[in-house]
């Protein structure tokens, strides 16, 4: 799950570590004019979207004056911040108020998980301030890493290696290894898939403060957090991933036209491929797991038949332990009272298929053995359709 | 032969009186599993109603039946103490199902069961089967059959459907592995392909990756080494960066985890990839010399 700047620094200054003083978000310019108040007149207003790059792209100004605030705050609020990372735009809704800082230094410090290494790995590194990827593919050896037994934490001197191997200047790394340790806490506690604090800035008056912070949440683990339910916020999902959500399915947008179910993750995306090689383009990626119930089925069709691009829909099942023909029953109970006014066409495999198969003979469903066969059905109906 | 799991294979089952735990305990026994015993807190005592002893702790259901596997059923918030708990009993073979187990929970049981040098298959996995012989966890025990090919998948119906296609095809199986769809697992690719190198009755193994991670990579170097020739396939060639494809690790991140990464790594060891599954059965017929 993503949370916001203002979100992940909240979680930050929780575990001592020292973040700009602020005044909360503005949603609307006046926040914004008595926010600046509030910080002694000055402030800087940053925009609050899911996508890194919004530096450049407008999302961050600084207001001289409470009413350089609000005129500012007019502009930035509902508008469509479009980045790099976020090609269709973003909307602007709130906006973090913060102090200026007098930035003399910028540093990167973060802590993924490794999945070669199977332990979380802190990164650290002297060029901060610019997105991180970039520095990892020109310049490498700028980068130092440290991985870290899960059993054992964070060590000291492991805080003081990784700032050493980096370069980071020595007077700061003392208090910069604190912050690590900081951050590393509030990692594990909150139960992060990613923490990063980038930059780091020193500032003009020798201070060393998070200027920006991001944080991902491991959605697995949000049942150890419900402090942290609030901060979901579907409405800048996807509309569509955003009504999967709240049905409860395991439903990705990828915007083409052939409408796609399948029980299981690898069969859904070796599904996918298959509409592709057929000359399809896949609307979305639609697990329906073990079983096939017939309100399952009936639920992900409405979802799938709700996106205005879908011309064709395949349902590609497997029975195992779920026999075919319960899975075959599911799907024409569903069907049979749905008005679908698009193909639809059915491959089932694996355990009592066959009989699966002969239940729907002379239903509106097409029906197919292979999935090769079944994804070239569906994209020739779908192309001869409209 | 099979590796990992065989007729000898005596298995306890954590949750076995739960939903899941209870139906796939039912279907493993009628596979031929031997399922010694069960472990719920609080149950110890008492019996299932096809007469499998329930004790409270793994420990004591290890000494009172030699249990040296267990599989887990529990819910995702007990499930890494079920493993640990496995781990401490002495089981040797722990074999998670369970889906949904936060990612710091399994750093720190992978960690622990690696330093009791005990093996972790999953979690969110179908589990492990030798026809014929064993199977432990969710497989559709009716589509495998005895043969010479071995499996390894991060994919649960994407290997049944494989499996079903070489057992049409008259290709059996010495065992299947699910080694599951989390990013971070108990046994990875090569960890299985070293026993599957050392099994005589082994010809072949067909491996099913995934976007997401690099364990494809790494196994591939490994492969380069091996004299049992490798079969691959990929999914999720049009799956999109920074999606997560259902499965926890089914995830290209920036650049790194792409499929056509991973068909690159694996080609350039001497794999041949399947375009799509059902080329699988002929390539292993190829490899195999028999005509396609």
């Amino acid at each position: 799950m993503k949370i916001h700047e203002h979100q992940a620094k909240e979680i930050l200054s929780r575990f001592g570590a020292p973040v700009p003083r602020n005044a909360g978000v503005a949603l609307t310019p006046a926040e914004a004019m008595e926010g600046a108040i509030k910080l002694g007149g000055s402030c800087v207003l940053k925009a609050q979207v899911h996508v890194g790059g919004r530096g450049k792209a407008g999302g961050i100004k600084v207001a001289k004056s409470p009413e350089e605030a609000e005129q500012l705050a007019e502009k930035m609020l509902g508008m469509r911040l479009i980045t790099r990372q976020a090609p269709q735009g973003e909307i602007v809704n709130k906006l973090l108020m913060e102090e200026p800082l007098q930035i003399t230094n910028e540093f990167y410090l973060g802590i993924v998980p490794d999945r070669a290494a199977q332990r979380n790995t802190l990164i650290v590194s002297a060029m901060g301030g610019v997105d991180i990827e970039a520095v990892a593919e020109e310049h490498p050896e700028a980068i130092a890493r440290m991985p870290i037994d899960p059993l054992l934490g964070l060590r000291d001197y492991q805080a003081r290696a990784v700032c050493f191997d980096a370069k980071l200047p020595v007077e700061f790394i003392p208090r910069i290894a604190v912050i690590l340790k900081q951050l590393y806490q509030a990692y594990l506690e909150c139960d992060c898939s990613m923490a990063e604090i980038n930059p780091l800035a020193v500032t003009s008056d020798g201070g060393i403060i998070a200027a920006d912070a991001k944080i991902l949440l491991d959605d697995n683990a949000l049942y150890r957090h419900p402090e942290f339910l609030s901060m979901q916020e579907e409405n800048e999902e996807d509309p569509l991933e955003a009504e999967a959500h709240r049905r409860g399915i395991q439903y990705v947008h990828l915007g083409g036209d052939i409408g796609i179910i399948g029980n299981g993750a690898g069969l859904v995306m070796a599904t996918l491929d298959e509409v592709a090689r057929a000359g399809g383009k896949p609307a979305n990626f639609l697990d329906i797991g073990g079983g096939a119930k017939a309100e399952l089925v009936r639920n992900s069709l409405e979802l799938i038949l709700s996106d205005p691009n879908v011309k064709g829909v395949l349902f590609n099942i497997f029975g195992g332990i779920t026999r075919g023909d319960e899975v075959a029953k599911g799907i024409l109970e569903a069907t049979d009272k749905m008005d679908v006014r698009v193909p639809m066409v059915l491959r089932l495999a694996g355990t009592r298929a066959e009989e699966g198969m002969a239940l729907l003979k002379g239903t509106k469903l097409n029906t197919c053995s292979t999935m090769q066969d079944a994804a070239a059905k569906v994209v020739a109906l779908a192309h001869s359709a409209s | 032969m099979s590796i990992i799991v065989d007729e000898n294979t005596r298995v306890i089952v954590q949750g076995i009186t739960g939903r899941e735990g209870a139906f796939h305990t039912d279907q493993m026994i009628d596979y031929g599993t031997k399922i010694v015993g069960g472990v719920v807190p609080g149950k110890g005592g008492t019996r299932t109603e096809r007469g499998i002893p329930i004790f409270n702790t793994v420990k004591e259901a290890v000494d009172a039946t030699g249990a040296n596997a267990s599989v887990i059923f529990v819910p995702a918030k007990f499930a890494a103490d079920a493993i640990l708990e496995a781990n401490d009993g002495g089981v040797g073979l722990i074999v998670a199902i369970t889906e949904g187990i936060p990612t710091r929970d399994m750093m720190e049981s992978v960690r622990a069961v690696n330093l009791e040098g005990s093996m972790l298959i999953g979690p969110n996995c179908p589990g492990i089967i030798s026809p014929g012989k064993c199977k432990i966890g969710i497989l559709p025990g009716d589509i495998f059959t005895p043969g010479p090919v071995g499996l390894i998948s991060r994919s649960g119906t994407l290997t049944y459907e494989i499996v079903d296609s070489l057992t049409r095809a008259g290709l059996g199986q010495t065992t299947c592995i699910g080694i599951g769809g989390d990013p971070i697992i108990g046994s990875r690719f090569i960890d299985m392909l070293k026993y599957f190198e050392y099994d005589p009755d082994t010809k072949v193994v067909v491996l099913i990756g995934e976007i997401g991670g690099n364990d494809e990579e790494t196994a591939a170097e490994f492969i380069k080494t091996m004299k049992t020739p490798v079969i691959g396939f990929i999914g999720g060639r049009t799956a999109p960066p920074g999606k997560r494809m259902g499965h926890a690790g089914a995830i290209i991140s920036g650049k790194s985890g792409t499929a056509q990464a991973k068909v690159e790594a694996l080609m350039n060891a001497g794999v041949p990839v399947a375009d799509t599954p059902h080329e699988i059965p002929q390539l292993v017929k190829a490899s195999l010399g028999m005509t396609a």
